[in-house]
């Protein structure tokens, strides 16, 4: 691999931690955020200003995800406040909030953004293989949660609040805890976004960061992990691959995003799952007397 | 003397976004649809008045035509957008209306070219001094235009029987439609009403900076969400205060917090400060 193509796979390991933490959110508990790219900027600028001060690799990348997760469970509180569409405002809120007070503050470095941030200490290769461990460790955390009792109540919140309510479940306590985990990831992200790039722009942080890691989740197809996975990979990819996307970037991802949602609103896992129908309808028939 | 123009230049600002967000509080009345690519159709307007203008030299022309151009755009978007959608979970039709409007605004970008378009002959440019400030007539025009549309449309749905249906509608469609209303035609209208008054706005607004760019509308969207969510989602008369409350908090906040957050933060700050006191909004509909 050339030096472009491990910074390429680098882009997209911290890719997939981020939308997977979107996917927990919103996907595994149902709560929609449109400001998830804030906390990768919390989780981001707290790596960068602690690097800066001298702090070593593994502890900046985990305080940047404390933070985050910090910052999201109290904008998880807003989620027992308030739901559905007033929670959808409320997070895309959050996103410009995070944006004004940086862009306002010397020390965050305003407009200009954060330079100077120090190397990571690790060669090219070596930094790629330990996103890619992160990234193993976060889908397996994934695919646990969504199988444990915990996705189980997670499912039930998404579902149907009220009913889960009555049947006990503290969807409170839930919501939080998504958030929470979530956003940390968000936070991981950014501290490997921050030491990879070793420049931060307000910017990066943006609506349309957020909006591109939710098309992310919504094209790979809400709530499935190899879905978002794969959903992942070929939007970061595909302005590398062609070229010419590359001016149209934006325009092929607003497009994506409203087909999918208009023709397949279940994304490339519902896609995936009818195919298979299709082409085997015995095994899934199978499935459903199993 | 400063507090009366910093209330004046909110209040500018307050029924700017008053004309757009009654658009998008009365889609969200009748369908439960967050519209984001209402916005897409106030850049749209801008963009068509402006050439319409400049072709013509009339702005009258190109106001009107625009908003009845984008009024048709606003009801194919809500046929070949929303429609099929609407049983789906509400989450499906917001994510693509986001999608929707960033690839109209990729499109602008694209079509119209990147540094935006300036009108020939900018019209309305003349200095006018009101209680001793100086308004610009753009600015005057904005408020006149919003009292204006926003009177005929309180009239026309209080008085007219598509203003009844319209009015039935919203409150409950089952019920309308068992008394013989055509839904559809009241969405359909719903839609003509909404995109054109958005058309409107947005060549008002590329006339007081005399710039019509492909991401006018970027802010504007974001921000007229927040206040139909503050005037109690649904909510026009809650709406309508919410714009001009927010005009105002926002023309001071910039002069006394402006160091701490910019303007638009500000804007997002309060909307969320009175969502965790008030989940409901500030005035709640029904």
């Amino acid at each position: 691999m050339g030096i472009y193509e491990i910074s390429l796979a680098t882009v997209v390991g911290i890719n997939i931690i981020l939308a997977l933490g979107l996917n927990m959110i919103t996907g595994f508990c149902g709560q929609i955020s449109l400001g998830h790219a804030a906390f990768y900027g919390v989780g981001a600028y707290t790596c960068a200003l602690l690097a800066k001060a001298g702090t070593p690799l593994p502890l900046a990348i985990a305080a940047g995800m404390i933070s985050a997760g910090a910052v999201g469970l109290v904008v998880g509180l807003a989620s027992l406040r308030v739901r559905h569409d007033f929670l959808a405002i409320t997070t895309m809120g959050v996103g410009f909030l995070f944006l004004g007070i940086v862009r306002q503050q010397e020390i965050l470095g305003g407009e200009l953004g954060i330079s100077g941030i120090p190397s990571s200490g690790m060669s090219k290769i070596a930094y790629l293989v330990l996103v890619f461990f992160l990234v193993a460790l976060f889908t397996a955390f994934s695919l646990w949660i969504k199988r444990s009792w915990m996705g189980f109540a997670f499912d039930a919140v998404a579902d149907d609040e009220d009913t889960a309510r009555v049947m006990s479940v503290d969807v409170g306590a839930y919501k939080l805890v998504a958030f929470a985990m979530g956003t940390a990831m968000a936070g991981v992200a950014g501290g490997l976004y921050t030491y990879f790039a070793r420049f931060l722009m307000p910017d990066d942080f943006g609506f349309i960061a957020s909006i591109s890691v939710l098309s992310m989740v919504a094209v790979g197809g809400i709530g499935s992990v190899f879905g978002v996975i794969v959903a992942t990979i070929i939007l970061t990819l595909m302005p590398e691959f062609f070229r010419f996307i590359s001016d149209y970037k934006l325009l092929v991802y607003g497009t994506l995003l409203f087909a999918v949602m208009r023709f397949a609103p279940e994304g490339l896992a519902g896609l995936a799952r009818s195919l298979i129908d299709r082409i085997r309808p015995e095994v899934s028939a199978e499935k459903e007397v199993a | 003397m400063l507090y009366l123009e910093l209330l004046i230049q909110g209040l500018i600002h307050g029924s700017m976004y008053a004309v757009i967000a009654v658009g998008l509080t009365l889609v969200y009345g009748l369908l439960r649809i967050l519209h984001v690519a209402h916005a897409g159709l106030f850049t749209l307007g801008g963009y068509l008045g402006l050439l319409i203008t400049n072709a013509t030299g009339s702005l009258a022309l190109g106001m009107l035509a625009s908003a009845v151009i984008v009024g048709v755009a606003g009801m194919l978007m809500y046929r070949l957008c929303y429609q099929p959608i609407l049983d789906r979970p509400p989450y499906v039709a917001l994510i693509a209306s986001i999608g929707l409007f960033v690839a109209m605004e990729e499109i602008f970008r694209l079509v119209f070219g990147p540094y935006g378009l300036t009108y020939k002959n900018p019209p309305l440019q003349s200095q006018i001094s009101f209680l001793g400030i100086q308004l610009r007539a753009a600015e005057l025009g904005m408020v006149i235009a919003a009292v204006v549309l926003l009177g005929a449309l309180s009239y026309l749905s209080q008085n007219t029987r598509t203003g009844i249906a319209w009015r039935a509608t919203v409150d409950d469609p089952e019920i309308a439609k068992s008394f013989g209303i055509d839904t559809i035609k009241v969405r359909y209208l719903n839609f003509f009403i909404g995109s054109g008054l958005a058309a409107v706005a947005g060549i008002f607004v590329s006339l007081l900076s005399n710039l019509v760019e492909p991401t006018m509308g970027g802010v504007p969207a974001y921000k007229a969400l927040a206040i139909i969510v503050l005037g109690g989602l649904g909510n026009v008369k809650g709406t309508l205060i919410a714009s001009l409350l927010l005009g105002v908090i926002e023309a001071f906040g910039t002069i006394y917090i402006g160091s701490i957050l910019d303007r638009d933060a500000i804007a997002f700050a309060f909307l969320i400060l009175v969502l965790m006191i008030r989940p409901q909004g500030l005035f709640t509909g029904r």
